[in-house]
């Protein structure tokens, strides 16, 4: 540790105010100077040689490819958040106070600790699809080496090609993206409902409330500010989702978002200026989320 | 782990223990009849329809893990013939390998050097953010300078700051100064995006720790240097491990900044070797699944022995601000 110690001697030495220094130059070099120089190049062409205005944001919002993004962006940050926090809601309540409470918590919230691309891959096994091979009389002759597929044909379906059939493959992507995330959302609303005063509840009981009543009128009203921190802390990390998508389908077959369309401009389209320009709607799009879940946190600490 | 690096109000408490901290609805002793029925008919919450609720979730959330994890120890040749759910019938003969696994350890497409690399990009990824954040987070808990609230809110709204904005200018930068393609690029590149949270938490910690004991300590004739290792770092363990997990479980399944300041072969992390691997070999499930699985043992390793720091960030941040 003897930089630390170092550098503390400096503190007094120097300014009062030298500790913050590493910190405040790598910020200022590695975030602050960077999104400028982004925001900058969003008005260039693919080169960064021709200023062309909005040119960029125009085409992003325009061109028919790039409205199917925006539209896949939105249904990821519409549904993940809202179906997760239900699931993870749903789930603190039924395993509160049970036998297996620790066990069954851990289940659920082990997607969160494994990487994007391993969840991915799992999924993707999930919905693996092979083509019927059939023989004469037209009766399959190999089996499906998915599951989903596999349930598909023991009901008598045939199978589907679930990450290639656009637009509902979309849903496929993002019910692996709910399945990290419910386990975020039942941690931190278990412990929001076992801080719920003890008396309400017994009131709530005396006055007859119990089952889904009690889960609706006093469960629900009681951990809102949890609430919605959860939906959008969760609405934040399901904007910038790129490794998902990345895995699964690499964005093809409809199912792009505005993260992995900004990794596929800058990084394989070598489109400088687009990509950029998709950097900066990622930006914009987080920061009324970002207030939301600022102010909605101060209020709740007020009522505290 | 989220694609965010840093959900911005991931932690950042003031009370360490109190979110986790004991249910208030323990048993009392001095409880009435009325209360000791009420409490027991909570319990009585888990009705049928809660139990089969519970039960089919807890399913959908472990079965497809569980499928690939039994994928990982059936030959290459069954995987293709048929699901792994087959394994269960007697009659078919079933049988398990490990051969996945020594193929993936020490066979030609072999993950050891993507393995050690994670290690690499990982360990300093953490060390380094937190040394920086511990100095700044003191020098803004409790040294005065002028300016230092502006500062000290300018850092925390940072956290907005989404890693794609700054992607394309710092890699230029790094092939400026001749780091492209070293482990440098991925260090600072972590280090950096995980600053602001890790000042904010540190110094919500720091502010907690109270005055009176770092004045008596200064009576007593310490300056900055001992106060800082002696006073307040025995009382900042639990926050510096909660950052830790964090950090760690974010970088080492992290796809997005490997992929973009370190694809190259000596430097990968398993995430963009297996990424790659799902890319261009994706039916070749008995590499994918033993791959997965071993990028997966350190994290969950991780995870389940420090869950309790793990969870205690995730929960003091989240729920307080």
């Amino acid at each position: 540790m003897w930089p630390l110690d170092l550098a503390a001697c400096f503190c007094k030495r120097l300014h009062r105010g030298a500790c913050t220094g590493p910190a405040l130059l790598a910020l200022a070099f590695g975030l602050v100077y960077p999104a400028i120089r982004t925001i900058y190049t969003s008005f260039f062409n693919r080169n960064g040689e021709e200023y062309v205005g909005l040119g960029n944001y125009v085409q992003a919002f325009s061109q028919n490819e790039f409205q199917i993004v925006l539209r896949n962006t939105a249904l990821w940050v519409v549904l993940v958040p809202i179906v997760s926090t239900l699931i993870g809601l749903v789930y603190a309540v039924v395993v509160d106070r049970t036998r297996f409470e620790k066990f069954a918590k851990t289940l659920v919230f082990m997607p969160m600790s494994i990487s994007m691309v391993g969840a991915g891959i799992i999924w993707r096994f999930i919905y693996e699809y092979r083509g019927p091979l059939r023989d004469a009389q037209g009766v399959p002759t190999n089996e499906p080496t998915g599951l989903l597929n596999q349930l598909l044909v023991g009901v008598g379906l045939d199978p589907k090609q679930f990450l290639l059939d656009s637009p509902e493959n979309n849903l496929f992507l993002i019910a692996v993206m709910i399945w990290i995330q419910a386990g975020f959302a039942m941690t931190i609303l278990a412990a929001a409902i076992r801080a719920i005063p003890v008396d309400i509840i017994e009131a709530a009981k005396l006055d007859g409330l119990h089952g889904p009543s009690m889960f609706r009128y006093i469960t629900v009203p009681s951990v809102r500010p949890a609430l919605v921190v959860v939906v959008t802390t969760i609405a934040m990390a399901t904007l910038k989702v790129f490794d998902i998508v990345r895995t699964m389908t690499s964005g093809n077959f409809g199912t792009s978002v505005v993260a992995n369309e900004f990794y596929v401009q800058s990084f394989r389209s070598q489109n400088a200026g687009l990509g950029a320009a998709l950097a900066v709607i990622l930006f914009v799009l987080v920061i009324p989320i970002v207030v939301y879940n600022v102010r909605q946190m101060r209020i709740s600490e007020e009522i505290r | 782990m989220s694609t965010t690096p840093t959900p911005p109000q991931a932690f950042s408490t003031s009370e360490p223990g109190e979110a986790t901290g004991a249910p208030p609805a323990g048993p009392r002793k001095k409880e009435g009849r009325v209360a000791r029925k009420a409490s027991r008919s909570r319990e009585r919450l888990s009705s049928p329809g809660a139990s089969i609720t519970a039960v089919l979730i807890a399913v959908l959330w472990t079965v497809p893990t569980f499928g690939l994890f039994v994928t990982s120890f059936r030959p290459s040749a069954d995987i293709r013939r048929d699901g792994w759910w087959n394994v269960w019938n007697v009659f078919a003969n079933p049988t398990f390998t490990l051969d996945n696994y020594t193929n993936a350890i020490s066979g030609s497409t072999s993950l050891g050097t993507y393995f050690v690399n994670s290690i690499a990009i990982t360990i300093p990824a953490v060390v380094i953010p937190i040394s920086i954040a511990l100095l700044a987070a003191y020098a803004f808990a409790w040294i005065d300078f002028r300016g230092r609230n502006v500062l000290f809110v300018a850092v925390f709204a940072l956290q907005i700051v989404p890693i794609q904005i700054t992607m394309i200018p710092l890699l230029s930068q790094y092939v400026d100064w001749g780091l492209a393609g070293s482990f440098w690029t991925v260090w600072l590149s972590h280090s950096i995006f995980a600053l602001p949270l890790a000042i904010f938490l540190l110094h919500n910690f720091m502010k907690d720790i109270p005055q009176s004991l770092i004045e008596a300590a200064r009576v007593d004739g310490a300056g900055h240097v001992k106060i800082f290792f002696h006073v307040l770092m025995p009382l900042l363990v639990p926050a510096i491990a909660a950052f830790a997990i964090f950090q760690f479980l974010w970088v080492w399944n992290d796809l997005l900044v490997a992929l973009v300041f370190a694809p190259g072969p000596n430097v990968r992390p398993l995430t963009v070797f297996i990424a790659e691997l799902a890319g261009t070999r994706g039916q070749t499930w008995h590499l994918l699944s033993a791959d997965a699985f071993i990028s997966m043992i350190i994290p969950v390793i991780v995870f389940l022995s420090l869950q309790r720091y793990f969870v205690r960030g995730l929960l003091a941040g989240s729920v307080k601000g």
